[in-house]
């Protein structure tokens, strides 16, 4: 029986008090105690930012990488260990802005990763900038006339690039991200929760209590997740009405199931014999 | 009666040159000879001015002539662009109907190549086959080895596309031997079938290294000349269970062979300087973290995009240096195919057990040439994978630290989700732990603990090859592909009356401890050559040597050193 005590650490927690981290990384603990997952049975990679130092607050393998490198990182080691449960976890700068390219390309493959974007909709670690996330007007040190161009929409993108698993929670409603968290682990392919989350240093606009205001959880029964275009329409809704929920799902084949070198064995569980390649020597005589 | 006959197949892109090289390179492999080929084109897809020049020879041979004593010319449009490169009674096959050259030279035949692929092998790509097939006879060689040879290589392909090469091929020699019997020059004398032999280039002999030595994951983005590494392994992977997944960039190939290198299998990306300049970040990020990584780097002559098919030595100071901050890695620059085979597995065991970044440098000339390679001997590889911890070793893991300290600075190494250990690896300064740390203390230590790996390595990195053993007051100083050239010279300086010996380095960095040059410094002068604008080596040499060289003889042009090339220009320094 896995207790949330297993997954207790004690390296000393750096963010600021009130941040929406705390809430994310308490669903974070929660959802893999209700999946029964054990701390070595997880390997969380992470980036550069406040997000990424979540895996260094609960006891379980973690790649602390690079700025923008999380979704490659962790592509990899899925794919060398599938066996690992492998989440990738950062911000909105570090999945959308730096990490853009490899986010496309990571929800193309459907690996096997559940990725939590704590998305705060400005550069925290540096000390408040605009981000990718950054709403229009949106007044900065790097904006100081507000932010001229309007914001990505991360979970429009998502659906456009047929991701499998398509979510966004928030960080005041920890039970119900605890819940996506589990039901993202659980998806078999890639799983983006995009997560709202409150910058209690540097976004006074978009704050806990904005948020609250807001968000609504899309109604199960009455919304379907597999409908693409309903997808499309629930994605673009922001503003007055913030949906939060399950917005797009749909199964199809991971990368792991499709490579037939891991079909019966874990990469890492393979033997090195260099004696076993003489036809391949054969082919150049 | 020594045999040593180059032959040039000049055309378009699309005409099938490397077709013909190859598979002239199989048939005298086969028949016991050693056959070098190099491969100058243009980057483009079809057109152009492309060659292929195959080096037949008696003997081991790992160089380019200059000069040709063949020349086939299958696009009517370039026949005098290589007459210069012929030999006073070298050969030349073209197609006279083809071109609005003219020439009463007895050695010049023109043969109607386009009209024979037509009527034998019903296409006109076929002209290659008829060319090969006329060659033949002009060598005095057997045709049964080549008709042999062609219907091995398009077997995959169907019946008939292998009938209408053999025939094509036969057309063209027969037209020779009816038309202008008794009227060829240099001849290569028959062969006896064996086949132990290979015929490899550099591209295929690094894949196939790493495949041998256990390569479980590779990643990569095409870029010329690396691109066909990785095709070898995609080619390879299902057979032997690798995962070969094309990357949307380089920093994306580069961050999952890292990721599969934590979780504990080898992994390796290959590209060329350009893309490497992406890799860079991700170089740090495997030296910080402590993660096995093998890259090959196939350079060509930058900077940005430079000349992209052809050759250079210029990326050397960047492999050594590339990325932020300090930490260690090892640069190695195989010299030929069968070197860079070994040094393959030498790679990844220097990246395992100092969990560091390991560079092999190749470039254009070594990854793109072929060469006759006695053996590659499997026994020969060993593995060695350092200090990796697996299941049945651990007694005790709840404390495990990742970088808990070791004189060495190798910390054992537990692969995550294999035991109930939980492994921490981090880019930021961390603590032994793994942690994210501040401390001035634990700085220190850690930077010390990166570092003194450097000095392990440099322990093992091996010497400098020196051919030949007798001391001579001249020594050609040079690394990774300028190895053939540099060999083949001092050979030609001999005969000529210059003792000379070749100091060639495929270790290149940390420099070796071992104490080679107390052996070849002394009273010699030093010429280096390489294939770059300023000497890289050669100042880094210097550097750990404290020996200055007396010149450099250096190309940059993005062509290889053919071995009288530096014979010249050795002779003009002295």
């Amino acid at each position: 029986m896995v207790t949330l005590q297993e997954f207790a650490s004690d390296d000393p927690i750096a963010w600021c008090p009130g941040c929406g981290n705390f809430s994310i990384l308490k669903a974070l603990k929660q959802a893999l105690v209700e999946l029964q997952k054990k701390p070595h049975e997880i390997a969380i990679v992470s980036g550069i930012g406040q997000a990424p130092k979540t895996p260094h607050y609960l006891r379980c393998n973690t790649f602390n990488g690079l700025h923008g490198r999380t979704l490659p990182v962790a592509a990899g080691l899925k794919l060398a260990n599938h066996e690992l449960t492998v989440l990738a976890e950062g911000g909105d700068g570090d999945g959308y802005g730096e990490g853009g390219n490899h986010f496309i390309h990571a929800m193309r493959r459907n690996i096997d990763i559940t990725y939590l974007v704590h998305n705060n909709q400005v550069y925290g670690l540096t000390k408040g900038q605009t981000s990718p996330t950054s709403e229009s007007g949106f007044i900065t040190k790097t904006t100081p006339s507000g932010s001229p161009v309007p914001p990505m929409n991360p979970l429009l993108l998502a659906v456009a690039c047929d991701c499998s698993f398509v979510a966004r929670g928030f960080a005041g409603a920890i039970e119900h991200l605890t819940d996506l968290i589990r039901q993202g682990i659980r998806h078999r392919g890639f799983a983006l929760i995009d997560i709202l989350q409150p910058c209690v240093s540097f976004n006074r606009v978009n704050t806990f209590q904005w948020y609250e205001e807001r968000v609504y959880p899309v109604g199960e029964g009455e919304y379907d997740p597999g409908d693409r275009t309903a997808a499309f329409n629930r994605a673009q809704e922001w503003g007055e009405r913030i949906p939060i929920g399950i917005i797009y799902r749909r199964e199809r084949p991971t990368l792991s199931a499709q490579h037939a070198a891991i079909a019966r064995q874990s990469l890492v569980r393979q033997p090195i014999d260099p004696t076993g390649f003489p036809g391949l020597l054969e082919a150049f005589q | 009666m020594a045999v040593d006959i180059s032959i040039r197949i000049t055309g378009q892109a699309g005409q099938g040159i490397q077709s013909i090289s190859s598979i002239m390179g199989k048939v005298f492999t086969r028949q016991g000879y050693y056959v070098f080929i190099i491969q100058d084109a243009e980057s483009r897809i079809r057109g152009g001015h492309n060659f292929d020049q195959v080096r037949i020879k008696d003997k081991p041979v790992l160089a380019i002539h200059a000069q040709a004593n063949y020349l086939i010319c299958l696009d009517g449009k370039t026949v005098e662009q290589d007459l210069p490169v012929l030999t006073p009674n070298g050969v030349m096959i073209y197609d006279g109907s083809q071109t609005r050259f003219e020439s009463d030279n007895p050695n010049h035949f023109s043969i109607p190549l386009e009209q024979i692929a037509l009527e034998a092998g019903q296409k006109k790509i076929m002209v290659n086959a008829v060319a090969t097939g006329a060659a033949f006879a002009l060598m005095g060689f057997d045709l049964r080895p080549l008709l042999d040879r062609l219907a091995e290589e398009f077997a995959g392909k169907g019946q008939e596309i292998a009938a209408h090469n053999q025939s094509s091929a036969s057309a063209g020699y027969r037209y020779v031997r009816e038309n202008f019997r008794g009227r060829a020059a240099d001849q290569i004398p028959p062969g006896v079938f064996a086949k132990q032999k290979l015929l490899i280039n550099g591209s295929q002999a690094m894949a196939l290294g790493a495949i041998c030595a256990g390569l479980k994951f590779y990643s990569g983005y095409p870029m010329s000349p690396s691109t066909p590494i990785m095709e070898f392994v995609a080619a390879a992977a299902q057979d032997h269970h690798i995962i070969c997944e094309p990357a949307e960039d380089e920093i994306a190939a580069v961050n999952m062979v890292i990721g599969a290198g934590f979780a504990g299998v080898r992994a390796m990306t290959a590209t060329s300087g350009g893309g490497f300049c992406l890799m860079t970040e991700a170089l740090g990020l495997a030296g910080m973290t402590e993660t096995p990584l093998v890259i090959v780097v196939a350079q060509r002559p930058g900077p940005s995009t430079g000349l992209p098919t052809r050759t250079e030595q210029g990326d050397l100071r960047f492999a050594m240096h590339a990325a932020h901050g300090e930490f260690p890695r090892a640069v190695l620059a195989p010299g030929h195919a069968a070197q860079a085979f070994y040094l393959m597995a030498r790679a990844f065991n220097l990246a395992e057990r100092y969990q560091t970044p390991v560079i092999v440098l190749g470039d254009q000339h070594l990854n793109d040439s072929y060469c006759t390679v006695d053996e590659l001997d499997l026994n020969r590889m060993t593995i060695d994978r350092g200090k990796v911890v697996f299941d049945d070793q651990i007694a005790s893991v709840k404390d495990y630290k990742r970088y808990v300290w070791q004189e060495s600075g190798i910390s054992p190494r537990i692969l995550p989700g294999l035991s109930e250990a939980v492994v921490y690896a981090d880019s930021d300064e961390h603590t032994d732990a793994g942690h994210i740390t501040e401390s001035s203390e634990v700085r220190n230590q850690m930077v010390r603990k990166r570092m003194r790996k450097l000095a392990g390595m440099r322990q093992e990195m091996g010497s400098p090859e020196i051919y030949p053993s007798q001391r001579a007051a001249l020594v050609l100083l040079g690394w990774g592909s300028l190895y053939g050239a540099m060999k083949e010279a001092v050979e030609l300086l001999q005969q000529d009356g210059i003792p000379a010996q070749m100091c060639h380095f495929s270790q290149i960095y940390p420099f070796t401890a071992q104490a080679f040059h107390r052996k070849i410094l002394k009273k010699s002068r030093i010429l280096a050559v390489e294939n770059n604008y300023s000497g890289q080596f050669a100042d880094f040499f210097t550097q750990e040597t404290g020996r200055a060289v007396c010149h450099k003889i250096l190309k940059y042009d993005g062509r290889p050193f053919a071995p009288r090339e530096i014979v010249d220009q050795v002779k003009e320094k002295m």
